[in-house]
């Protein structure tokens, strides 16, 4: 499974909800995420994809969407 | 040694429910307590201040406490709304409460003022004796009532808290404190001059779940105490759904996680003491196992205070 095939399925597990982002579509936008689970999306990911992402780096920005989640892990592989 | 001795509280009379203050925000008063948890708030009346907001907590207080202003040896004051840049509420409240020549300090913090006060009232007490830590806010008149403020009028409310720190006794020994500062995100919740609170929400959320649980869990490791076993948790009253969080990450039952944000809403640094005054009262005054207290805000700042019977 390819790296951003598993943020959508981690995306989709956090969400709690049938949905099938688009690489650039607004997680927040279109409802997927909110502040909470937001939040569970980050800790997921540093579960899955063995990161740590610092207090500097949480901002909902850098996890607004599939694309920019990718971006993000890959700035920090 | 110090020690939590008594706690006060003040809420103006008039009650702001979701029926009045949905209209105004564009928003459904249902929706608006699903998504905030609160079903109302009190709002000042145009002739109160900060700091008679503050004066009052104090006076209730005192009366707790059995006390007189004149046992108390210092003042500190929170406040993030304050009507003017100097002088602060302090000054008021020691003169309305009749403190005067006693030193009366501002702390111009939101959100987390309260459990700062505490926490620096904790040493304090080595040199001023019994210190009496006022919180007060009045969040209505900071936000915008109208379908432009809405996502930060739904969450807000006025009130004053007090806690009286003292050498002398109390119902719980301030065993330790943990305090942090993180500036980096000081834009994120602001209040400028003449201008309304900005809030980026999303922001604060992520930044709240992942700090706070941090700070409360190195304050237990520090002192050999499981979250387990602590009986009470008190924060900062922001958001329900941030307490659940909280919990869940700290791994303690959510129902020791006292809160009243449904009948206050979110009062800023006064949150923490107004749930803690109601807290207190509720009991029958002696505390049996560990007691937490914890706040997260504007700054940013957050921290946690550990408390023993």
């Amino acid at each position: 499974m390819d790296r951003q095939t598993k943020i959508v399925e981690i995306v989709k597990r956090v969400a709690g909800k049938p949905i099938d982002p688009a690489p650039e579509e607004s997680l927040f936008e279109s409802g997927a995420l909110d502040s909470f689970t937001l939040a569970d999306l980050v800790t997921a990911l540093e579960k899955e994809f063995s990161v740590r992402v610092p207090d500097s780096d949480l901002t909902p920005r850098k996890f607004d969407s599939v694309a920019r989640i990718e971006a993000y892990l890959q700035s920090r592989s | 040694m110090a020690w939590l001795r008594a706690l006060g509280s003040y809420v103006p009379a008039r009650v702001v429910d979701n029926a009045e203050l949905a209209p105004l925000v564009g928003a459904d008063p249902a929706w608006l307590l699903r998504a905030t948890g609160i079903g109302e708030r009190r709002f000042a009346a145009a002739d109160e201040t900060v700091a008679s907001l503050g004066a009052a907590a104090a006076a209730d207080c005192l009366a707790s406490a059995g006390m007189a202003a004149a046992d108390v040896g210092m003042l500190i004051v929170s406040s993030g709304s304050a009507e003017r840049r100097f002088p602060g509420p302090a000054a008021t409240i020691a003169r309305e409460c009749g403190m005067a020549g006693k030193p009366a300090i501002d702390l111009p913090m939101a959100s987390a003022g309260g459990l700062f006060g505490i926490a620096l009232a904790a040493e304090l007490t080595r040199v001023s004796g019994n210190v009496l830590v006022v919180a007060s806010e009045i969040m209505s008149r900071v936000v915008r009532l109208n379908p432009a403020g809405r996502d930060t009028a739904i969450l807000f409310g006025d009130g004053a808290g007090a806690c009286l720190v003292s050498r002398e006794g109390g119902f719980a020994e301030i065993a330790d404190a943990e305090l942090a500062t993180d500036g980096e995100f000081a834009d994120a919740l602001r209040l400028e001059f003449d201008a309304p609170l900005q809030m980026d929400g999303r922001a604060i959320i992520l930044q709240a779940s992942r700090k706070l649980p941090r700070a409360i869990g190195a304050l237990l490791e520090r002192n050999g105490v499981l979250p387990t076993q602590v009986g009470t948790y008190l924060m900062h009253q922001a958001n329900l759904n941030l307490m659940v969080r909280v919990a869940q990450a700290v791994g303690a039952p959510e129902e020791r996680f006292f809160h009243n944000i449904a009948r206050y809403g979110n009062t800023s640094s006064a949150s923490l003491l107004i749930a803690a005054t109601e807290w207190w009262r509720g009991g029958d005054g002696t505390l049996r196992e560990p007691l937490v207290l914890a706040a997260f805000g504007a700054g940013l700042n957050w921290g946690a205070v550990l408390a023993r019977p």
